[in-house]
């Protein structure tokens, strides 16, 4: 049984009692999200006892790892190197949190409902990879939007031969 | 009431418990929308295992169904444009943001990252206004 087997496993793992946790909590029920953010409306608790459970839990595994030198089965750890608060991450939450506050979905449950087998959950699961690809693949899509189109590129950066 | 409150307060647990797990076996942050977009590029090892955390993910409540006895209940609002919409605007947003709220909300507040509780900030704050938003609008 090599590391990596076993990261695989573990990461099935986590998967499953990831998926889980949020089918007994409801966090699979978009009404009970909004249910949060309705603050204004018909208000729903339940996601800030949620998350209490988890980040208190979470915090337990994290006060652990700080006096471990690399993670049981790797050899290191691979944690966000980043620190600084930019625009990217704000505006970054400010998307995520409209497409949140439309649906009551984000990633977790989305993926997770695909195993009811319903049409809405499939819906969104799908345009949220292609969001996903979009912004992963955005340098090629914006070289091929201004070969196609010959739109004047603001930044310059990424065009190929096209306009200035 | 207090029934579903102690149901949320372990469900919640139990996302937590697997994060734990995640960061201290394979060393990573269990953010969801990472894993996918992980799941999507190379290196291929890193790909196998954001699968495997995705196949999981799936898995779940399909153990919880055999548990319980039936499917976690779950409503949805019947206009699937706006559910396509929004997805297109999640999976763009977490990328930009640089995660959501599993690695933002479960991991980073639980390390007391600054850009975590920053992006936590706004999502809910932004969440709650697009909720106000529909209500008024009557979508």
């Amino acid at each position: 049984m090599t590391n990596a087997f076993m990261r695989f496993l573990v990461a099935v793992g986590a998967g499953v009692l990831f998926g889980f946790g949020l089918s007994l909590s409801g966090m699979l029920d978009p009404r009970r999200v909004r249910g949060f953010l309705n603050i204004f409306g018909d208000f729903d608790p339940t996601l800030a006892f949620v998350l209490l459970g988890a980040v208190s839990i979470s915090a337990v595994g994290y006060l652990l790892s700080r006096r471990m030198r690399e993670p049981f089965l790797d050899r290191s750890f691979h944690l966000p190197a980043q620190k600084r608060i930019d625009r990217r991450l704000i505006a970054g939450a400010a998307v995520f949190g409209i497409g949140w506050g439309m649906s009551g979905l984000c990633p977790g449950p989305a993926i997770a409902s695909l195993a009811l087998g319903l049409v809405p959950p499939a819906v969104f699961a799908a345009a949220m990879i292609a969001g996903i690809l979009i912004h992963d693949h955005w340098p090629a899509i914006r070289e091929l939007a201004a070969k196609r189109f010959l739109v004047r590129q603001s930044s310059g950066k990424a065009a190929g031969g096209g306009a200035t | 009431m207090l029934h579903s409150y102690v149901h949320s307060l372990i469900g919640g647990a139990l996302i937590g418990f697997a994060s734990a797990l995640y960061l201290l076996l394979d060393g990573r942050i269990a953010g969801v929308s990472g894993i996918i977009s992980g799941a999507l590029k190379p290196p291929r090892e890193d790909q196998l295992r954001s699968a495997a955390f995705i196949l999981g993910l799936f898995l779940g409540p399909i153990i919880y169904r055999v548990g319980a006895g039936g499917w976690p209940s779950v409503h949805y609002g019947g206009r699937l444009w706006l559910l396509a919409l929004a997805g297109v605007l999640v999976g763009f947003g977490t990328r930009l943001g640089s995660g959501c709220t599993s690695g933002h909300g479960v991991c980073g507040l639980a390390r007391l990252s600054p850009r975590s509780m920053a992006a936590v900030a706004v999502f809910v704050t932004v969440g709650v206004m697009t909720v106000a938003a529909m209500n008024c609008l009557g979508l």
